[in-house]
């Protein structure tokens, strides 16, 4: 089957979703732990604010990751109608 | 619609019957409880939560049996998200996270998160990357898509070699891990707990496949996240008065903070006396030390100065009492040099014990900037390889193929990290109460009053929990407590004073844990090798059911070869559960990644990059690691062959790189792969495509 300029669009953005995800699993686990001893060292609610993200923080942008992304690429199968039982 | 409104009463079906389990398993422990109040034996309780959990993993097995290619492989592809997702929570929590992991936060503090993070952080590339994919794919196995995706039997064999190798190591550990919680549980021996516990794996895996591994593992789940939950809680009530342990307890954490410096500071009463025991501790050290350089004249000069003492004290008519104490140290002097050499080996290994306490917030504690610049490099590089590993081990993403639909694989990698974030982002609440508790009720406290928990658990296991009074001042000082990561979590019922059905309750969620990781284990392993060995390469006319027959056949081998090397007790299991990690990430991330992100990728480049990455992996792990090294002979120093300074545990972070490399420079100079191959990308890419060349439905 021939692809579409639907598809190609389609797929971009799902390209596009996945790297600013990326990035933002990148931040949180490598920057934050990285400058776990200067930036983020602050007090955060009684924990130092790199403790906090390792043992908490981090974990729950993870899960909203992964959330966000599902919502947002089960909608997009609606939207460029390639979603499964749809057929062209 | 039929099809779906048939799923929607399956996942009604489902529902209604899992919350009636959880409701039953709630009343058995209550009942439980109420008999231990009326005086049933502890042996008694241990004895009937081992056979009641696994003759409930059983009978699932036995209802959910099956020799139907498609439900033994995936289980019909009809699990709806919600379970899926507990079931690859339980199938991702081993032993060594439910047990593990909260005693290595007590012990290595912020270092500890590099495990809470990369074994969380990797279902993010779980769902950017493959499992939608994957799913999209829908075969069977790993090596599947490897095998259509690059062209032949050569990738396929390369993955099932691979899934092997990192799948073997780890069901070892588990079946490990069974061994030693089955005999704790009982009091039988750690080898029949071994095959006690391989018979609740089988009976389950090999009569009905995935389909019942699923719905047990959805069952384990349930009973590890309320074993892990009711002594956290309760423990979080005692220490603060809220039972939210993962809010508050920053707070205990600043008082753990405020009394870790107090025994640290020399200067303060109690830091004086932690320093006078860190100081014998260091004595005893170097003496030992000194005789073992002496070695081996120094053998004959103690043992003469032994014997001059009993001569001495005999000579100048000294008490009976003396003379007794002094013929006694040289009756127990050791028979010969070599005996003498291994003895103040050990003695000169407490210098482990003459550092100062860990700062259990600090980040990368170490002495001088470039000791904390390598702290921090390794601890980014183990979540590395964790995070890639996790999104490449072939138990785990077996686990989407069972999922009805793409849609349905997504929401399922939520609710996987969801239910294993629960116990993830408790851990280390955990490890703070108890470390506040050991800090302040116990430091401190006299020898004669020591609480009702520590005399329990150093009778059952010196390795777990020793206290001696080293200074011989009748208070318990924090250099003088040996711990074993193992009993943060085992022990914490009691800690909070709980009934003894709770710690019956935890060490049957350390099973689940386990048996649930082993059974995900053992099928990957058994269908690599007979679904991609027996089925696609060496007779592919063979029936559904020889099919079938054939997994069965290898489950139990494979089972039983396991459960023989487990019962050797071979060195350094963790260790090779971490080895795992990084032989997965580096054998199959880049080429799954790829395989899927970029259409040029080709078959030969694919296999060359998997076999480079695996073979360096492998290379630096076997010159680098301390038991690695002896069995391969190597005898170069170990500075020699490290690079960067990476712990072997983290060899993974060379391995990736170098396969994605490898993929990308062989498929540039390699001709492009054919028309066919690259339908079948554009087919899992896009969830509504039908592929022309592949075969989508599930039989």
């Amino acid at each position: 089957m021939q692809l579409t300029d639907k598809h190609r669009e389609y797929w971009s953005r799902n390209l596009r979703l996945t790297a600013v995800l990326l990035a933002i699993w990148f931040v949180v686990t490598f920057v934050v732990g990285f400058l776990a001893r200067d930036t983020f060292s602050f007090n955060f609610l009684g924990w130092p604010f790199a403790f906090w993200m390792g043992a908490q923080g981090s974990l729950v942008v993870y899960v909203v990751i992964i959330w966000y992304y599902a919502r947002y690429m089960n909608k997009l199968d609606q939207e460029y109608g390639v979603a499964e039982g749809e057929e062209e | 619609m039929s099809g779906a409104t048939s799923q929607k009463a399956f996942t009604a079906q489902l529902k209604k019957i899992y919350t009636w389990y959880t409701g039953g398993f709630v009343f058995f422990v209550i009942a439980l409880t109420i008999l231990e109040l009326m005086g049933m034996p502890r042996q008694w309780i241990g004895y009937v939560f081992l056979i009641a959990t696994v003759l409930l993993y059983a009978g699932i097995g036995v209802m959910s049996r099956t020799s139907d290619a498609s439900e033994y492989y995936v289980a019909g592809r009809r699990v709806p998200a919600v379970f899926n997702g507990m079931a690859t929570g339980a199938d991702w929590m081993s032993a060594a996270s439910f047990i593990g992991m909260a005693g290595t936060l007590y012990l290595q503090g912020y270092s500890g998160l590099a495990f809470i993070m990369g074994w969380t952080g990797g279902y993010v590339l779980v769902a950017l990357f493959l499992a939608p994919y994957l799913r999209k794919f829908g075969q069977f196995t790993i090596p599947d898509f490897l095998g259509a995706r690059y062209g032949g039997n050569l990738a396929r064999f390369v993955g099932v070699l691979i899934a092997i190798l990192c799948s073997f190591v780890y069901v070892v550990a588990q079946i490990y891990g069974v061994g030693l919680i089955t005999a704790r549980l009982t009091g039988l021996s750690f080898e029949v707990g071994v095959f006690v516990g391989l018979a609740g794996i089988l009976v389950c895996s090999f009569l009905g496949g995935m389909k019942a591994v699923t719905w047990t593992q959805v069952a384990q789940y349930i009973i590890l996240i309320i074993a892990y939950m009711i002594p956290v809680v309760w423990l979080s009530v005692k220490h603060t008065g809220i039972p939210l342990p993962q809010l508050v307890y920053g707070s205990v954490l600043q008082k753990v903070t405020a009394r870790e410096a107090e025994l640290i500071d020399a200067k303060t009463p109690a830091g004086a006396k932690e320093a006078e025991v860190r100081k014998i501790f260091a004595d005893r050290a170097s003496a030992a030390e000194a005789k073992l350089k002496a070695l081996p004249g120094s053998y004959d000069t103690e043992k003469a100065a032994l014997q001059k003492a009993v001569d001495d004290a005999k000579a100048a008519n000294a008490a009976p009492e003396v003379v007794a104490a002094a013929q006694k140290s040289l009756d127990g002097y050791p028979k010969d040099a070599k005996a003498a050499e291994a003895a103040w080996k050990r003695d000169a290994a407490v210098k482990a014990r003459a550092n100062a306490p860990l700062r259990h917030a600090e980040a990368f504690p170490a002495k001088d900037d470039k000791a904390r610049d390598i702290a921090r490099k390794n601890f980014l590089a183990l979540i590395f390889c964790l995070m890639v590993g996790t999104a490449a081990l072939p138990h785990i993403l077996m686990r989407y193929y069972t999922t009805p639909s793409v849609k349905e694989a997504r929401s399922s990698v939520f609710w996987s990290l969801f239910f294993i974030f629960l116990l993830y982002f408790t851990a280390p609440a955990l490890a703070v109460l108890v470390k506040f508790d050991v800090y302040t009720l116990l430091v401190g406290s006299e020898f004669a009053k020591l609480p009702a928990w520590v005399a329990s658990w150093s009778k059952v296991d010196p390795s777990l929990l020793s206290i001696v009074d080293v200074n011989k001042d009748g208070i318990v000082q924090l250099a003088e407590i040996a711990i074993g990561g193992d009993i943060v979590v085992l022990a914490t019922p009691e800690i909070a004073g709980l009934p003894y059905v709770i710690s019956g309750l935890v060490a049957a969620g350390g099973l689940a844990a386990a048996l649930s990781t082993a059974d995900g284990l053992l099928l990957t392993i058994a269908n690599a090798l007979s679904h991609d060995l027996y089925y696609k390469m060496i007779n592919p006319n063979a029936s559904t059911a020889t099919r079938v027959g054939v997994s069965k056949a290898l489950l139990l081998v494979v089972a039983l070869l396991a459960a023989y090397v487990a019962s050797l007790k071979v060195a350094d299991i963790l260790f090779l559960v971490s080895a795992a990690f990084s032989l997965a990430a580096a054998g199959f991330f880049p080429a799954l990644v790829l395989g899927i992100f970029w259409k040029r990728t080709t078959g030969i480049a694919a296999v060359l990059g998997m076999v480079a990455g695996t073979v360096v992996t492998f290379y630096y792990m076997a010159t680098t690691q301390p038991w690695m090294r002896s069995v391969f002979g190597v005898t170069s120093p170990v500075s020699d062959n490290t690079w960067w300074d990476i712990a072997p545990i983290s060899a993974g972070v060379f391995g990736v790189p170098l396969g994605f490399a490898i993929i990308i420079i062989v498929s540039l100079i390699t001709p492009a792969p054919k028309r066919e191959v690259q339908e079948l990308v554009e087919h899992v890419r896009y969830p509504n495509l039908r592929g022309d060349t592949m075969n989508t439905t599930s039989n």
